[in-house]
Parts: C-alpha cells; sequence; structure tokens
C-alpha cells in the first residue's frame, strides 16, 4: 500500500515535471475475475510486465465476470480501455463485426503465435484473421467426492450405464447423485454439451451451435433422451434453478451430492470451503455411444485490444507479454489452470495434470455452448435446457420453439 | 373519528388492541428482523440451520466490517450520495421554477405543458432505455456520476413539476398581484416572496427525492458499469454475487444500503408523509 | 441582461416592448431550463424508442430498417405472452395493496401511547430499496435456510421451492412488492383517515351507522382522493416491477417469471441481449398500456383543474 502510494507520487511528481507528450504511458486494462486466485494470477503478471517495462504504467479495472458481461458492449463504445479480457469463439463475434475489436493478426505473425498458440488459432481467428491473445483453458468433466464412493462402494464410472449405475446407487444410499446451480443457466449448458459431444461427437457439436442441424433432429432428441435418464429418477439436486454454481457446492461439500459436472475453477472454491485433496477427485464425462471419438470442453478466456483503445502500441506489448511462456505457466500455476503457450508447463497439481491429460489427448475442444453458438441462441437454448431439467416431458415444445429461435437467429 | 376510538370501548378491547398492536407490528416488520439477526450471526449458525433463534455468537462489528473491508461497499456508499445530492438539489431548484412559471402565470401553453410533465413522471423508465443509454454514451456521461445525476434531475422534474406547481397554486395569489402593482419585477416577486412560502414543499421534496433516487436501481444498472460510480443499490447486487452463499454478509450489506433513507425518513418524518400525501386529501 | 438597465443603446421602443410583454415572456424565462431538460431526456426519447422499435440493431453497428417485423415478431413470442399475462398478475394482484392498506390504516387510527412510533414503523418497508426488499425476501423463500423452509419444516413438509417453480414464482414476487407498497397505500390513507370529517362521522353514528355500513356510506366517500392516489401509484408500481425481478430471479426460471419492464431489458442490455430494436418494441408495447393510466389520471385532473 505505502509502496504504490510512494509509487503513484513518485509518478505524479515525474508527470509534472515532464511535458504532455512524454506521459502517454498509461495502459488501462479492464479483467473481470476478482476471485482471490484470478486476482492474484493476473496482478502477478501485471507487476512482471511493468517490471519488464517501466516506462508504461498499468491501470487495473477489475469487475465481476457477470457484471463484465454486460459491461463490455458499453465500455467498447464509450471509454475503452487499451486491453480487456472477453473470450473466443461466438462469444467475441458481435464485437469483431462491429469493428470495435483491433486486428492483431501482425502481432500473431511476429510473434510467432501461429506455431507456439497453435491449438486455440481457430478460436482466435475470424475471416481470416486474430482478434485476441488467449492466456488460459481448463477442461470440465465430472468432480466427485472420492471419500464418498470409496464408503459406497463405487468405482469411477467409465461408462454411461455405469453413470447410470452409480447414480442410482448413490440416490438410494440418500445422495443426491449430481449438484448443480441452473439460476444463471450456463451449468446446464455443460451438462447438454458433454451429453451431446458424447453420444454424436464434435462435428454435431459444431454444427448445432453453427446452425447446421436443428434441435427437433433426431440426434439431438436422443441426447435429450439420455439426459431424461439422469432427469426422471431425480439423479441432480432439488431446487437447482434456485441456485448459482457455488451455492450448488453446497450439498456437494456437506456431502449431499456427491458429483458435479463444472469446469476446473470450481477446484479453488472446493478447496476453500474446506475438501481435502483426498476427498475430491475427477473423471471426464464417460462415454456413451462406443466408438465416438472423445471431444471435450475446454473453454479459453483471453484478451483483446479494442479498436478505441488510445495506447495501442503498449497494449500490443502486453498481449505479446501475457503470451510467453514462462508468464502462462506461473499464471496457470497460481490459478490452477492449463497454459496455452506449447513451450510452458503445466502446473504439479493433480486436477491440473489428470486435465492436461485428458485434454491433449482429446480429438476435439470446444469451448462451450454459449460461446460456439450466438448469444441470442445461446440465451434461448440454456434457458430450454433449465426448462428441461424441471419438466422433461415439455421437450416436444422446448425444441419446437428452440427451432423457431434458431430459424431466425441464423436468418 | 373512524374507527371508534379505542378509549370509548370495554376495557378488556382497549386491553387486547394494546396486546394485538405489537404482535401485529413484530409479524410485519419480521423479515427486517430475520435479516437483521442474519447480519449479526456467524456463518456457521446459518449452515446449521439456526436462522431464527438466537445467534451462537453477536458478531455485529465483525460482520459490518467485514462488509467494508472485503468490499467496496464504502465507496459504494459515497458514490450513491455523490448521486443523490445533486440530484435533489438540481431537480428540486428547477421545480421551483417550473412550478412557479405555471402556477402563477395564466397562459394558454400552462396547462398542457403542465400535463406533459405530469405525464413524462408516469412513463415506463424501458421506453427511454435505449436512447438515454445512447445519449449518454455519445455525449461521453456514460459511466459517470454527472451523467446519472443529469438523467435522473431531468426525470424526477416530473413529479418535481406536479408537485410545486400544486403547492403554489395554493398559495394566495393576491400577495403576488399586490407586488406586481408595486412594481416589483417578476424574478424578485419569485425569489423573494414565493420561494420562502414554499420552504415546506422544498423540504417534502428533497426528502421524497432523495429516497427516490437513493433506491433508484435500473438506472444504475444502464447507466453505470464502474466501481468508481456505482451506487449502493446496484453495489449490493455486485456484493451478492461476490458474498456467495454468505447471507450473513450480504444481509448486512443489504442494511447498510437502507441506512441512509431510513435516518432520513425518521428525522424528517413529516416532511416526508407531507410530500407523499400531497393530494391524498384534496381534489 | 443589460437592455433592461441599459440607458445608451438600447432602443426606446424595444424597451418598451420588453417590459410590456414582461408578463408574457417571464413564464417561459422561469420554464425554459427545466423544459429543454425534460424535452431532451424524457420526452424526446419516447419518441426515439418508438423510432428504433423499427430497426434490427444491435446498439453497435449499423440500424437496419425492417418496418414492422419486431412487432410481427412480438405476436410469435411465447415469452412476450408469459411477460404479458404476468403484469397482468401483477396488476391485478398488487390491487391487493389499497385494501389492505386501508385495513391497516384503519386498525392503527387510534390515540394510544407510541402509536406514532407504530405508525412509522409500519410504514418503514416504503423507505427500503426494492433491491434490499428483493434480497430479504429471496432469502425467504430459499428452500433449505430461509424462513418458509423452516416454517414448513415445522409441518414436517417438503417446502416448495418458491421462485424455482414457473407457478409460484411469479405470486413469490408480487408478495415481496406487497411488502412495501402496502405500506404506502396505508399512509395515504392515514393522512386521509386524518382528514375525515368527525361531523359527518357523528351525523353517521346517530343515524345508527355502524361497522361496516359506517365504513362504505360516510368514510369510504371521504377518503376517496386517498384511494385514488393509492390505486394510481399501485398501478404505475405494478408496470415498473423490474427491481425485483432482476434482483430475485432475472425472469426466470426459463422466462416464466418475466414481466415486460424486464423482458425489454434482457432483450436489449443484459448478458446475452443485443437487440435494442426488439427490445425498443417491448418497450412502445408497455409504453402503449402505460398510456391508458396516464390518459385517465390527466383527463381526471383536467377535471379538477376544471372544476
Amino acid at each position: 500500500m505505502l509502496k504504490t502510494l510512494k509509487k503513484s507520487a513518485a509518478a505524479l511528481a515525474i508527470a509534472s515535471l515532464i511535458s504532455a507528450p512524454a506521459m502517454a504511458a498509461d495502459l488501462v486494462i479492464n479483467f473481470d475475475d476478482p476471485n482471490p486466485g484470478p486476482k492474484e494470477g493476473f496482478e502477478t503478471a501485471v507487476k512482471k510486465f511493468e517490471a519488464a517495462n517501466p516506462d508504461i504504467n498499468v491501470i487495473v479495472n477489475l469487475t465481476d465476470r457477470e457484471a463484465h458481461k454486460t459491461a463490455i458492449r458499453n465500455f467498447l463504445s464509450a471509454e475503452a480501455p487499451d486491453v480487456t479480457s472477453w473470450y473466443p469463439g461466438n462469444r467475441m463475434a458481435p464485437f469483431v463485426n462491429a469493428g470495435q475489436f483491433e486486428d492483431i493478426s501482425d502481432l500473431w505473425e511476429s510473434e510467432g503465435f501461429h506455431d507456439s498458440l497453435a491449438s486455440t488459432k481457430s478460436a482466435m481467428t475470424m475471416d481470416d484473421k486474430q482478434w485476441g491473445v488467449p492466456y488460459t483453458y481448463y477442461q470440465w468433466g465430472i468432480y466427485y467426492r472420492a471419500d464418498i464412493f470409496a464408503a459406497n462402494d463405487i468405482e469411477v464410472p467409465a461408462t454411461w450405464d455405469e453413470l447410470l449405475a452409480a447414480s442410482a446407487k448413490l440416490k438410494e444410499a440418500g445422495i443426491a447423485p449430481f449438484t448443480i446451480g441452473t439460476k444463471f443457466l450456463w451449468t446446464a449448458a455443460g451438462v447438454f454439451d458433454y451429453l451431446n459431444l458424447r453420444t454424436n461427437g464434435y462435428d454435431v457439436h459444431n454444427d448445432l451451435t453453427a446452425g447446421k442441424i436443428k434441435y427437433s433432429d433426431p440426434r439431438i432428441v436422443d441426447v435429450f433422451e439420455k439426459w431424461k435418464q439422469l432427469v426422471e429418477p431425480g439423479y441432480f439436486v432439488e431446487n437447482h434453478a434456485t441456485m448459482s454454481w457455488q451455492d450448488a457446492l453446497a450439498p456437494f461439500v456437506k456431502g449431499e451430492a456427491a458429483m458435479y459436472v463444472m469446469g476446473n475453477f470450481a477446484v479453488d472454491a472446493m478447496r476453500t470451503a474446506g475438501l481435502t485433496d483426498d476427498q475430491i477427485d475427477y473423471f471426464p464425462f464417460p462415454e456413451i455411444t462406443p466408438g465416438v471419438p472423445r471431444a471435450e470442453e475446454a473453454p479459453t478466456d483471453a484478451f483483446f485490444i479494442p479498436s478505441k483503445a488510445k495506447n495501442k502500441e503498449d497494449a500490443r506489448k502486453f498481449l505479446a507479454f501475457i503470451a510467453q511462456p514462462d508468464v502462462q505457466t506461473e499464471w496457470n500455476a497460481t490459478i490452477g489452470q492449463l497454459p496455452i503457450n506449447k513451450n510452458a508447463t503445466v502446473g504439479d497439481d493433480k486436477f491440473i495434470q489428470k486435465g492436461f491429460e485428458t485434454v491433449s489427448t482429446a480429438n476435439g475442444l470446444a469451448q462451450f455452448y454459449d460461446r460456439d453458438a450466438p448469444a441470442e441462441m445461446a440465451k434461448a437454448g440454456m434457458e430450454g435446457f433449465q426448462e428441461f431439467m424441471i419438466k422433461p416431458d415439455r421437450l416436444d415444445a422446448i425444441l419446437k420453439r428452440l427451432d423457431k429461435v434458431q430459424d431466425r437467429v441464423y436468418k | 373519528m373512524f374507527p371508534k376510538p379505542i378509549e370509548n370501548s370495554s376495557a378488556r378491547v382497549q386491553t387486547s388492541y394494546k396486546i394485538v398492536l405489537p404482535i401485529a407490528l413484530f409479524i410485519w416488520l419480521l423479515p427486517l428482523l430475520a435479516i437483521f439477526l442474519t447480519s449479526i450471526r456467524p456463518a456457521a449458525d446459518i449452515n446449521a440451520g439456526n436462522i431464527f433463534g438466537i445467534p451462537s455468537d453477536f458478531l455485529m462489528v465483525e460482520n459490518y466490517l467485514a462488509v467494508f473491508q472485503q468490499s467496496k461497499a464504502g465507496a459504494y456508499l459515497w458514490n450513491s450520495f455523490r448521486i443523490t445530492i445533486p440530484t435533489v438539489i438540481l431537480a428540486v431548484g428547477l421545480s421551483c421554477l417550473t412550478g412557479y412559471a405555471l402556477s402563477v402565470y395564466r397562459f394558454k401553453w400552462a396547462i398542457p405543458l403542465f400535463f406533459i410533465f405530469v405525464a413524462g413522471n408516469f412513463v415506463p423508465f424501458q421506453i427511454l432505455m435505449v436512447p438515454v443509454r445512447d445519449l449518454s454514451v455519445n455525449t461521453g456521461l456514460y459511466d459517470t456520476v454527472t451523467g446519472l445525476v443529469l438523467f435522473h434531475s431531468a426525470f424526477q422534474l416530473g413529479f418535481c413539476t406536479l408537485f410545486m406547481r400544486n403547492f403554489i397554486k395554493a398559495l394566495p395569489f393576491e400577495l403576488i398581484e399586490s407586488a406586481r402593482i408595486d412594481g416589483v419585477g417578476e424574478f424578485k416577486i419569485f425569489w423573494y416572496l414565493v420561494l420562502p412560502l414554499v420552504k415546506p414543499a422544498i423540504a417534502a421534496l428533497s426528502v421524497l427525492i432523495f429516497t427516490f433516487i437513493w433506491n433508484d436501481f435500473f438506472w444504475a444498472t444502464v447507466l453505470i458499469q464502474g466501481d468508481h460510480a456505482l451506487p449502493i443499490t446496484a453495489g449490493v447486487r455486485a456484493l451478492n454475487g461476490q458474498f456467495v452463499s454468505q447471507w450473513h454478509l450480504v444481509s448486512a450489506a443489504s442494511l447498510l444500503a437502507a441506512v441512509p433513507p431510513v435516518l432520513m425518513f425518521f428525522a424528517m418524518q413529516k416532511h416526508f408523509i407531507a410530500g407523499l400525501t400531497l393530494g391524498a386529501t384534496k381534489g | 441582461m443589460s437592455t433592461t438597465g441599459g440607458n445608451t443603446l438600447t432602443p426606446a421602443s424595444q424597451r418598451s416592448w420588453l417590459y410590456k410583454n414582461r408578463i408574457k415572456l417571464a413564464p417561459w424565462m422561469f420554464l425554459l431550463p427545466g423544459l429543454i431538460f425534460f424535452f431532451i431526456y424524457v420526452i424526446a426519447p419516447i419518441f426515439q424508442s418508438i423510432w428504433i422499435s423499427f430497426f434490427a440493431w444491435d446498439g453497435l453497428g449499423e440500424k437496419e430498417w425492417i418496418g414492422t417485423a419486431n412487432y410481427i415478431e412480438l405476436i410469435d413470442d411465447d415469452r412476450f405472452y408469459t411477460s404479458l399475462i404476468n403484469n397482468v398478475w401483477w396488476l391485478v394482484l398488487y390491487m391487493l395493496a389499497v385494501p389492505v392498506g386501508l385495513a391497516i390504516a384503519l386498525f392503527l387510527n387510534q390515540t394510544v401511547t407510541g402509536i406514532r412510533l407504530y405508525k412509522s414503523l409500519f410504514f418503514f418497508p416504503f423507505v427500503i430499496s426494492q433491491v434490499v426488499v428483493g434480497l430479504i425476501f429471496t432469502w425467504f423463500y430459499n428452500p433449505d435456510f430461509g424462513i418458509v423452509g423452516i416454517v414448513w419444516g415445522w409441518f414436517g413438509a417438503q417446502p416448495p421451492a418458491i421462485l424455482a417453480d414457473e407457478d409460484l414464482v411469479t405470486f413469490g414476487i408480487i408478495l415481496a412488492g406487497l411488502w412495501p407498497q402496502i405500506a404506502y397505500c396505508m399512509i395515504l390513507y392515514l393522512t386521509g383517515l386524518n382528514n375525515v370529517s368527525p361531523d359527518q362521522v357523528e351525523a353517521g353514528r346517530l343515524d345508527n351507522a355502524k361497522g361496516w355500513k359506517m365504513l362504505w356510506y360516510v368514510i369510504l366517500p371521504q377518503l376517496k382522493p386517498a384511494t385514488f392516489i393509492a390505486v394510481v401509484v399501485t398501478v404505475i408500481g405494478a408496470l415498473r416491477s423490474f427491481d425485483l425481478i432482476a434482483i430475485m430471479t432475472q425472469g426466470g426460471p426459463y422466462g416464466s417469471s418475466n414481466v415486460l419492464a424486464y423482458y425489454m431489458f434482457e432483450t436489449a442490455l443484459s448478458e446475452y441481449g443485443f437487440r435494442m430494436g426488439y427490445g425498443s418494441a417491448i418497450a412502445t408495447v408497455l409504453f402503449l398500456i402505460m398510456l391508458v393510466y396516464i390518459s385517465f389520471f390527466l383527463w381526471r385532473m383536467y377535471q379538477d383543474e376544471r372544476g
């Protein structure tokens, strides 16, 4: 505190000495995760960046993730920062189309990202240009209470039938097989995506989110039929529509629920809530249709330069900096996620290791339903998922509605 | 008086009334009591299901302090003041002018203009949302306290004008007439004669507008995004996201957000109620 | 202005014109600042919104004229109908605030010691922000550790998840909204009761009117102004029901607690909302509904002004 105070006082003193043009070195960054771990990872990277570039003064705006998602459309047109965090795929499409993100293909070229960040190149590319630099991604899968599995004599399921059997056994023991909180909708999309990826595979996922397959397509109906096998016997916690994903941790922590289809960021929250690494573990979502190549959900987070940014030169420096292998290694070790740069080292945490193994051997990586599908479709789709989880009998009506929305959105 | 004064009833009725009264109040304020109790509990109580019982530990200071330390509640509260007070001054000040113009002068536009102000006051916010946001973005007022203050003042002008106009209209018009005959300028009449007379109305309006603006959530959501200008109502929502499942902290933050208008109400009760009920007795 | 006080350059004719017309000009001078302000921020946006409702616009790029396509889409939009029906529920059930407010006012209209404090405390919920009311009731309704859950537990019943049940959720939110609204109506009636003429009450008593009869034939007619204001503010409150929904459910589960005010916001400006044009069309519909009440109110005021 004192140090920053001194520093800013010094900066102020210097700024007042030097004439105006020389002080064009403020770099404003909007970042969207104020939770302790992610915040620390980000701030450490910023500090290192400032140390490497003493002439640049970084100003950080931290916003809550949900708030950031709505705020970005405003600040991109009004008071644009120089760098902002955002998501690739269809989530960046509106801003790319509206010309609000800076084309940084030059940076990809000069920094050799086509090679070092190759794994996410397609997600960062639109109109044959690159629009952002990714710094992390993370696996999804099933997090489970190993102690509860052991106490009930349950093996880690590898197939759909085994998963159903394990669920039945848990239910009988008075434990909800799955916890989930669908108040903010997207969690249900995780379950849907996995059922779809395992039932039909990666291509169907992409075709569906690209609007090439109808929701009433037999293959998609099949996905919902599988889902029904979990919903109808009551394998999800009750009242999930009142809970956020964090609220839904409570039954998991208390031992009232045993599994959670989630992203790896949940591990930090589980540990904070008091679970030890002996109690929690991870397994990839089990196989459903034998022979379908395994694809995973692995959402990527990235940084972008708004086209209205004032200091694009330093913004490019920052983007180049966060792509460096050592920076990504340290950052992702702090937040417990996976680095993008292929020369970076994956942390030795057991979840990161397992996740890396799952993701690096996968046949395809999906961003996530609400990043792969356009926003309007995603919203309607996820509402449909939530409704289905509460009223599975309405499947036909839901699918019909989604078809209608699809017709309009993709035109 | 209606209903029949209780003093004229039998002693039994009187006693039972005096017993029922606090019980009714207790039930009526139950939600508030519950949230207050929650705000001074340790988190463990809530997890253990002790919601309504005596807290196992009284953590009033700790919990409220935690809200300030772990969040920007302090900054949000300060922003609320920075938004609310200028709005009150601007809206009430301007409405003294408009109210005066629409009540004292007889010109053919007086009634139509008055009705436009009144109608504007009832308009749903949503019909203004897109253009006002756009205007703010284009003028650089988006995400600033100034932008929010300007909009609030303009919108509240509808209600304030209705209020002021009716109040001034009820003043004895002869006073103004005689001043005019004495050759006093129009603005001087307003400033030295009318303004002192409408002091009670200014007080009542100020308290009301303070409460309305303090409690605004919609426009803060639409026009503000950053912590530097976010008022406490929108701030509490953000805290709700941050303090997930920590109901003791959410409760404490919520109650903090309610304190200033509540204090205002109890301090200025007479004016507050006079303001709210203007029109409920005449007409 | 130097024109009135000036002694050199101002032509006498102009000076006298100003002087002659000062009564005519004065109101405009007083009105101008407020009027400009009000026009820019309130009047003009109404028409702009209606205009925007004929475009497809994501708020970022170019607007595209699509005529009445937004309205045609509205006719076929299930979410819109859900919201509209919920708005009707809000309007109907919110009206309960008026009789309940009256009942509490009658209950409190006594002169026992400490009654003033009681009145203030009963009024208390109105002063609190709807955001806070929404949070309180969200917590109340939580089936696991909310009060509803506990009360149900006493009867050994499985508590309903009010805010996750499409059939209950709107009523749960309306109940939360009624709490401060009742307080508002109560204070209006308390003030009204204060001004009820004692003579007429006495006259009524002499006529042997008691209880309900007295209330209906003697008291209520005198409370008419209070009732009018109470109805007006309750209607406005019902149609403005945004805060509670944003806090408690965000229109969920799956849109079943949506109302037009929130649906508009959701479509135009929330996380997945990119449709300013469609949102404006919803807002226009909401505005037209409100216009019915505004017209009614203005008509009443006009009668008063003349009478």
